[in-house]
């Protein structure tokens, strides 16, 4: 096991180099300007001035290196400095937002904690809630129970958060008034009553978010269910003599989860992500935020740093569903 | 002085005392926070950066220049003592030096005084090699900056400057301090991240965190110099989201107390607006949204030389044509259906200042297609077969093309709408308005390159004077491939009348000459019908109830006198 895992972390090395090549290319290919969003009251031959300080005259292989250099060796640096005090990337030329002329990693790190509070908690409570319903609704296919799991799947699957978000502020914040309907990233959890803002405040983007998580993980829960229930081997196990409970949650649940663990796995680079839309809708302000706007700015070097980092990502958590299925079932060994 | 005037003038003193009360008895810091939403945040406090006008506005609240322009359009002096002309002797006769005093005692918030040396380094600092300042237009033509004392600056220029307050005025051209800065100039302008996230200025409030893109704390100045403002003692301008919510958060919920740029449709404003928890702010600077018209052929098959005056229009060459498409137009409509309150009709490009407006035009006001018709008759331009206008195998067929913007598109259609009524084709094209308006050469859909036969777009000037404006339409700055498709001149107009009248401009002091000037400019422009305006755009601001003292200014930062605002009680 050990050594697989060692050689698939080798082979996504060349992976990873390619990956970065492609999307490098790609944003230097695609139309847009930095300059575009500055008023045109800003004379041309001011604005050739401010590209060519951003770096903006360098051919494409230079500046292609330059990334790879800042975000392999100087970015690091910064961060073991940053941890034990060391002056190793000192004077050296960071991962430059194109907006903000701010290192992007700097950026990162600030918006990560509420892109992981909101998103990373919403998908905590929707693998919780939807395992739980998936393996109900599949143990009792079309009781009501069932039928109410589904519906209300089919609304979270179809109703865009864009619009079930609005929905919710126009009910809790403009009608209501208990939800604030924007979400105040300055926010600090220091006694009970900022807490109990914080809830607040995180209510709405958290359920939108679970909602449409637990909808696709329920749907994938309950089918997968519903394939082992009629194996063979849960026969057996019934006529061993095994209580339901064991026949379920031990013997079926442990076969389903390999489909599902997959979804999940691979569902969780999204959280680092963000949630564009909901982010936006609510004004959460995180990663994907971040994303959009930067894309909006043609700030390349961020939007290259950002789906980099979502690249390493998922390759990575493509790794650990792998390793999880030889955990859960011992047939799938890949020594 | 007998007891009685004494007595007189201690009950007048009062009366005025009472006047001024929401002021008078305000201290700083007594209303608490203030919240302000810019729905595109912020990405540096530092508008020599970035040059877009989210920065100016929130960097306005932390850094000051010498003069700023009020609501109406006139000077006010901030940091100076007052405004320098020819009449009290700050400006030099020949135009070529202006002397600015600063007030006495003021302090940058980290408690040092603020010196004319710092004046000299905001000077330097901007125009120092390879910084890619973002205003270093504000500065063109200055030699140099001397500081004969602490409280004096002399600039000079190196031609006569009619209107000298480029340099230092506005919130574009803010006074930045040179202990904080000296080390940043040139190529390290974009490193010192902290500098920029956090400048030390002289206004009302002080950043404690800036967090780019999302939100900026700010809190009272302590050394600000007037000792009761501001009236709040904490701020915070948050970021993030769309109009749509920042109005909503204003107006619908009440979260926010100032919500900038709505630009929304006006029928959902109205609905917002009639919760009552706030109302709109809506002021008029500038901005003109306007059709160009292509005087030059941008048909594909010319290669190298499309879109240059090297080969003129088929069809729009006719002043007829270009006639016939504005009288076409129903611009009340247009403002009713894209912009409500925050629109008007205007017929001229030059729409502001009162001075510099003209009336010559007006008869644009009116749709006429019945005479744009009879004018094409006239002109033997007669419908085809397939009721298209054409004379000689030329046929009225056009491409108009602008950014993809909501609005843009609502107009396009409906324009079109109008130019088939009297037989002429149109074809619709929308851009995405970060490669239209991006000046990028190798782009075939930029504005500047103009392969269109009409344009839409919006544009305005910076401040009061129209000069630079107006010149925007001389011969030589026409794009094409000898500027690498740079300059502002997107009809590529020529005409050796209107470049003399830029050029006697140029060396015009006196205030009412340049009017004249620049109104007789603006007829020419439209009397030749080179470009089609539109609308006469505001902008829209939300702000609630219980914040008093907004005073809406499109002249400069519209947070230009957030250190008088306060709460309502």
């Amino acid at each position: 096991m050990l050594h697989y895992t060692i050689r698939r972390l080798l082979i996504s090395i060349p992976t990873l180099l390619f990956i970065s090549l492609v999307i490098f290319l790609l944003l230097d290919l695609a139309p847009g300007d930095p300059m575009a969003s500055i008023p045109l009251t800003v004379p041309p031959e001011v604005k050739e001035k401010m590209r060519e300080a951003l770096g903006l005259g360098e051919p494409v292989h230079i500046r292609f290196l330059n990334w790879m250099y800042q975000f392999f060796v100087v970015e690091p640096q910064v961060l073991i400095d940053h941890i034990f005090g060391t002056g190793f990337a000192e004077g050296k030329q960071r991962i430059i937002s194109f907006q903000s002329r701010s290192p992007v990693m700097a950026v990162v790190a600030e918006r990560m904690p509420q892109t992981l509070w909101v998103v990373g908690l919403s998908y905590i409570f929707a693998t919780l809630i939807a395992v739980p319903i998936g393996i109900v609704s599949a143990y009792r296919q079309y009781s009501w129970f069932d039928q109410l799991g589904t519906f209300i799947s089919m609304i979270g699957f179809s109703i865009p958060t864009f619009f079930s978000g609005v929905l919710l502020i126009v009910v809790f914040s403009v009608i209501l008034g208990w939800f604030p309907s924007i979400y105040d990233t300055t926010l600090e959890v220091t006694d009970w009553s900022s807490f109990l803002q914080q809830v607040k405040q995180m209510a709405m983007p958290v359920f939108v978010l679970t909602l449409y998580n637990a909808a696709q993980v329920s749907r994938f829960m309950r089918a997968s269910m519903l394939d082992n229930l009629n194996q063979d081997y849960v026969r057996t196990a019934r006529a061993k003599g095994m209580s339901e409970r064991v026949v379920v949650l031990m013997h079926v649940l442990r076969n389903s989860m390999i489909p599902v663990v997959t979804v999940i796995a691979l569902g969780v680079p999204n959280i680092f992500g963000g949630a564009i839309i909901t982010e936006q809708v609510f004004q959460v302000n995180g990663l994907g935020q971040m994303l959009i706007t930067a894309i909006y700015a043609s700030d390349a070097p961020m939007v290259q740093t950002l789906t980099f980092i979502f690249a390493v990502l998922i390759v990575l958590f493509n790794l650990i569903a792998d390793i999880l299925y030889g955990i859960l079932d011992p047939r799938i060994r890949y020594d | 002085m007998n007891i009685k005037t004494a007595l007189k003038g201690t009950v007048w003193g009062a009366v005025a005392g009472l006047a001024l009360a929401p002021a008078a008895f305000a201290e700083r810091g007594a209303d608490g926070h203030v919240n302000i939403i810019y729905w595109q945040a912020p990405s540096t406090m530092n508008p020599y950066l970035s040059g877009g006008t989210k920065e100016l506005e929130v960097g306005s609240l932390v850094l000051e220049p010498l003069a700023r322009y009020d609501e109406t359009g006139a000077m006010v002096p901030f940091l100076a003592e007052s405004v320098p002309t020819v009449e009290n002797g700050g400006v030099s006769a020949d135009l070529t030096t202006v002397t600015w005093k600063l007030k006495e005692g003021l302090k940058w918030s980290d408690g040092s005084d603020l010196t004319s040396e710092d004046v000299k380094f905001t000077w330097e600092y901007c125009t120092s090699e390879g910084g890619g300042c973002a205003q270093s237009e504000k500065y063109n033509d200055v030699v140099s900056v001397e500081t004969p004392d602490d409280l004096t600056v002399i600039v000079t220029f190196g031609v006569p400057k009619p209107f000298p307050y480029g340099p230092f005025v506005g919130a574009q051209a803010p006074i930045i301090q040179k202990a904080q800065f000296a080390n940043c100039t040139g190529e390290a302008m974009a490193s010192c991240t902290e500098q920029n996230f956090a400048p030390i200025g002289t206004g009302p409030f002080v950043v404690d965190e800036f967090k780019t893109n999302d939100v900026v704390s700010m809190s009272a100045n302590p050394n600000y110099r007037d000792p009761m403002k501001p009236a709040f003692a904490t701020a915070t301008v948050k970021g993030g989201g769309d109009a749509a919510a920042a109005g909503r958060s204003v107006l619908e919920t009440g979260e926010f107390d100032y919500a900038w740029n709505l630009q929304l449709a006006p029928d959902v404003l109205a609905d917002m607006e009639a919760k009552g928890k706030g109302h709109l702010e809506v002021s008029f600077g500038t901005l003109v949204e306007r059709i160009m018209v292509n005087f030059t052929d941008p048909n594909p098959a010319l290669g190298d030389e499309r879109a240059t005056a090297a080969h003129p229009h088929p069809f729009l060459s006719d002043i007829n044509v270009r006639k016939a498409l504005s009288m076409a137009i129903d611009r009340e409509l247009l403002v009713e259906i894209g912009y409500g309150a925050a629109g008007t009709v205007t017929c001229n490009v030059l729409p502001a200042p009162a001075i510099y407006a003209s009336t010559a035009n007006d008869g644009c006001m009116t749709q006429d297609i019945e005479g744009a018709k009879a004018l094409l008759d006239e002109a033997g331009w007669v419908p085809g077969a397939d009721g298209i206008r054409e004379k000689d195998g030329v046929k009225l067929s056009l491409l108009y093309q602008t950014s993809t913007n909501a609005v843009r598109q609502d107009f396009q259609a409906i324009i079109k709408q109008w130019w088939n009524e009297i037989g002429v084709e149109v074809e619709l094209r929308n851009i995405d308005s970060s490669v239209f308006f991006g000046g990028d050469a190798g782009s075939p859909d930029t504005f500047q390159k103009f392969y269109a036969d009409l344009e839409m777009y919006a544009n305005n000037f910076d401040g009061t004077d129209p000069e630079a404006y107006m010149a925007n339409w001389e011969c030589k700055q026409a794009p094409r491939p000898e500027t690498q498709w740079q300059g502002n001149n997107m009809p590529r107009y020529c005409s050796e009348e209107y470049d003399a009248l830029v050029a006697e401009m140029a060396k015009t002091g006196e205030l009412n000459k340049r009017a004249e000037l620049a109104k007789a400019m603006n007829d020419m422009l439209m009397q030749d019908y080179a470009i089609i305006p539109l609308v006469y755009r505001g902008r829209v601001s939300a702000a609630s109830n219980t914040l008093g003292g907004v005073v809406m200014n499109s002249w400069d930062s519209e947070l230009w006198n957030a250190a008088d605002w306060y709460r309502e009680k």
